[in-house]
């Protein structure tokens, strides 16, 4: 009955979160002076209204469930990785190199793209992971560090080496793409690829590794009792590691999504894509869960391109969905707030 | 006769479980009252109620005679009634005067008057007897201090009723008399006292009355004058309580264990054990006595692999297991019960089933090819809770939510199970009650008389010489002597734990 309860309450949160950041977010919009009736019927109408919305909804929403993935991975595992951001970009880059300096056929190429883009956000995961590991060096200071290393070390290798016109690389080979002719078509014309398919896998992977195989019961383990998992002996050290691997793996996977799939090359980025910050929130919200992570994803991916509607339907600038989404974080984050609030509704209820 | 508190027939439910069943609770003005029950029979539940944190389903509560409802705790506060919880609520690097006016300052224009308020916390002090320095740091002072620090601050609050939620547990037991003291002292001076404990020779000794509750249900109130120890721990338990603990002369075999010339050093590099000799045979209990801190812990983390051994060797069944990594040592033919059973024992997060294959979840058949097989993992965890009498809503209710006795229960289940030659049990009875210590205690037995050999650490000297079959004293890193518990005495042990030499003559610790 406890199980059922705290199940129940997992979900509540979240629910009760968004509905109460859409109602404040629609309070400000009346005190800016906007309709907020018609500002979340464009809103939605942005999100499901056509095929083409609904496409870039999806799409949007893939490199956010892959970020947001390795962000809870981590956190299961007791760490903290803020360097998500970073690692999409490492993994953006060589999945493009890899994309544009191969010649394979398509069945080889475009996984070997995603894993090569895999394998190095886990590799700029593994070095945070590492300092941690022998030298107690706390991950959130290091993560955060490599975030701007990769950025500027991205951006120079770029310009040194794989410079094309307009401040970017070259497009990759169409073997490496996941772009999809197909799926472009039946969502008039979106930028929808098959990235969604390398996320949810992506999903049901870290649900196996962590609740099914050893690796994660030692992992798991080791995030919640360190000392404990050492009498019992796991090795502590080599699980730290292997967390930042795996979840920077899944970050290195979201940069792929850009690289491979939106864009099909990689920009000079002046300033970090926010992707890999978004992943802390879409974690969040969806309570470090694979099934609430996907629809966290679904759901921050479909407010960024409903507000593109918003905007031009309704005239209410896409800012306020920032806010939208800002508000939702906090009332997550403030999840003792929502408990008071079920447990004072639901006592009233009973007397 | 006016009771200050009255609790009447409380029933407090919590989801599947119900806490408090019937309970009541009458409390004379003036008296030191005893609350007795096991470990999760619900006297914390109960409190909590009294305290305002929670509400009891059914029930009253009189307060001076008056009918009352204590709906949070700042009710409870100015109705008088205050707490001195177990785990203190203190800011370490404030002064004791600090901590306790927090929240109740006194001001002048403004600023805090610490200078009054130091005062004042001193006169209140000297009047109980509590010789508490105003000035002094809370992480300067000692464990015992910082107790009546907290019993200062229910008083300065005006309390008349102090609830003492199991006050010894942290104490030395020169503390433990030192506070008996103090509770008398409120008492004479007309404070009225609810101790929270499980420990009969504290009621026995500075109580006038006990309320017994059981399971949840209360059993009733006696006077103690008029009880023993063995009619309380029947009440308690539920049954009768063997105190000496049955068991057969040991019959000792072949050497499991041996241990020559082994130096651990501690985390200041100083050597903790320094040049320790010890041998333990199959079939045998091998107690540990010493004061805390002669290298007990720094031994068994050196034998179990958790810290490297400078020097000597550590041979289990005659494999030379020297700093050997923990896993090693355990698939050797170790268990172990650890002395922190919530930093080393148990992954307080993971479910009671899934603690109960820390040590086996990589082997068949709680997995294959690195898939864990759920089934086969919570088979066994229905056995263990079955077997050792583990009292858990299911499987599946998390190690944090267990009461500390079935949490060691499952420790030893899980270390019992996999059948090793030899079994360290640090500490194995901290904190619990008796019924869980006469399970333990059997348990240990059981084992020794399947053959294994057992290593006790304890520092309950009563426990080492109960079940122990020889004694070994521990003084600075060293053996320096081992004693027959059927011929040693108290005295004895005391003054070899203090690094005395031994009395009589003749080598006994050669001749085994």
């Amino acid at each position: 009955m406890n199980l059922v309860k705290g199940r129940l309450f997992h979900i509540l949160v979240p629910v009760v979160s968004v509905l109460l950041g859409l109602l404040i977010g629609g309070i400000i919009m009346l005190v800016s002076n906007y309709n907020p009736v018609s500002a979340y019927a464009a809103l939605i109408d942005g999100i499901f209204g056509n095929g083409y919305n609904l496409g870039e909804t999806i799409r949007a929403a893939s490199p956010l469930i892959l970020s947001g993935l390795a962000v809870a991975f981590a956190f299961r595992t007791g760490l903290f990785n803020i360097g998500v951001e970073g690692q999409l970009l490492v993994g953006w880059l060589a999945s493009v190199y890899v994309g544009i300096h191969f010649d394979l056929p398509k069945v080889i190429h475009l996984p070997f793209a995603i894993l090569a883009g895999a394998a190095a956000g886990a590799l700029w995961g593994v070095i945070p992971g590492i300092l941690k590991a022998k030298f107690k060096v706390h991950e959130v200071i290091t993560t955060i560090m490599m975030n701007y290393i990769a950025l500027y070390a991205t951006n120079g290798i770029i310009r040194a080496y794989m410079l094309a016109p307009g401040e970017r690389t070259k497009d990759i080979k169409e073997s490496a793409s996941l772009a999809s002719p197909w799926l472009q078509q039946i969502t008039e014309f979106s930028r929808l690829h098959y990235g969604i398919v390398v996320a949810i896998l992506a999903a049901v992977i870290m649900w196996f590794i962590l609740w099914k195989t050893t690796t994660g019961y030692e992992l798991r383990a080791v995030g919640f009792n360190q000392h404990a998992s050492q009498y019992a002996g796991i090795n502590v050290s080599k699980n730290i590691v292997l967390a930042m691997a795996i979840s920077g793996a899944f970050a290195g996977a979201a940069g792929t999504m850009e690289g491979l799939g939106t864009y099909q090359y990689m920009t000079i980025n002046n300033a970090f894509t926010g992707v890999g910050f978004d992943g802390i929130a879409v974690s969040l919200l969806g309570a470090n869960g694979s099934v609430g992570i996907i629809i966290a994803a679904l759901l921050f991916g479909g407010l960024k391109i409903g507000s593109l509607t918003m905007q031009s339907a309704a005239g209410v600038p896409t800012e306020l969905v920032g806010i939208v989404i800002a508000l939702i974080i906090f009332f997550v984050a403030s999840s003792y707030l929502i408990r008071w609030l079920t447990n004072r509704f639901t006592k009233g209820g009973k007397i | 006769m006016e009771y200050v508190i009255e609790m009447r027939n409380i029933r407090k439910e919590f989801p599947g479980i119900v806490a408090n069943d019937n309970v009541t609770l009458q409390v004379k003005k003036g008296e030191i009252h005893a609350l007795l029950g096991e470990n999760g029979a619900g006297k914390s539940t109960l409190m909590n109620v009294l305290f305002g944190l929670y509400q009891p389903e059914q029930g009253e509560i009189y307060v001076k005679g008056k009918p009352i409802s204590i709906t949070d705790p700042n009710v409870a506060n100015r109705l008088g009634i205050g707490m001195v919880h177990q785990h203190f609520m203190l800011v370490e690097n404030f002064t004791v005067t600090e901590n306790i006016i927090l929240g109740k300052e006194i001001t002048t224009g403004g600023r805090v008057d610490l200078k009054k308020a130091a005062k004042e916390v001193k006169a209140l002090s000297d009047r109980y007897g509590l010789s508490v320095d105003p000035n002094a740091k809370i992480e300067n002072i000692s464990v015992g201090m910082q107790q009546r620090v907290e019993i200062l601050k229910t008083l300065y609050r005006g309390a008349e009723i102090l609830i003492f939620d199991e006050p010894t547990a942290v104490l030395t037991p020169q503390e433990i008399h030192e506070l008996m003291e103090i509770m008398k002292k409120l008492v004479a001076e007309g404070k009225s006292i609810i101790l929270i404990t499980h420990k009969l020779k504290e009621i026995m000794e500075a109580c006038d009355r006990c309320t017994v509750i059981r399971r949840g249900r209360g059993i009733g109130t006696v006077d103690v004058a008029e009880t023993n120890p063995d009619k309380l721990a029947a009440m308690m338990v539920g049954r009768e309580v063997n105190f000496k603990v049955d068991k057969t002369k040991a019959s000792p075999k072949q050497t499991v264990l041996k241990i020559e010339g082994l130096v651990v050093e501690d985390a200041r590099k100083v050597p903790a054990v320094d040049g320790l000799n010890l041998e333990i045979k199959a079939g045998e209990i091998l107690g540990i006595a010493g004061v805390d801190g002669n290298g007990q812990t720094e031994l068994l983390e050196a034998i179990t692999g958790l810290r490297k051994a400078v020097k000597g060797t550590v041979e289990l069944n005659g494999k030379n297991i020297t700093n050997h990594k923990p896993r090693r040592v355990t698939e050797a033919g170790l268990g172990h019960i650890p002395q922190d059973r919530h930093k080393h024992g148990l992954v307080l997060d993971f479910s009671i089933g899934t603690n109960m294959v820390l040590q086996t979840y990589y082997q068949q058949p709680y997995s294959k090819h690195k898939i864990l097989k759920f089934p086969a993992i919570y088979d066994k965890a229905n056995q263990l809770i079955k077997e050792f009498d583990v009292r858990t809503p299911s499987e599946h209710t998390l190690a944090r939510a267990l009461s500390g006795g079935n949490q060691q229960k499952a420790i030893i289940a899980r270390e019992v199970d996999r059948s090793p030659d030899f079994l360290i049990a640090a500490q194995p009875t901290r904190g619990l009650d008796v019924g869980a210590i006469e399970f333990i205690h059997s348990k240990l037995i059981q084992e020794r008389d399947k053959g294994k050999a057992v290593l006790l650490l304890s520092f309950e000297l009563d426990e080492v010489m109960n079940v122990s079959d020889r004694i070994a004293v521990i003084y600075e890193g060293k053996i320096v002597a081992i004693v027959d518990p059927k011929e040693t005495t108290e005295q004895e042990l005391g003054l070899l734990m203090a690094g005395g030499k031994k009395q009589k003559a003749g080598d006994r610790s050669e001749s085994r």
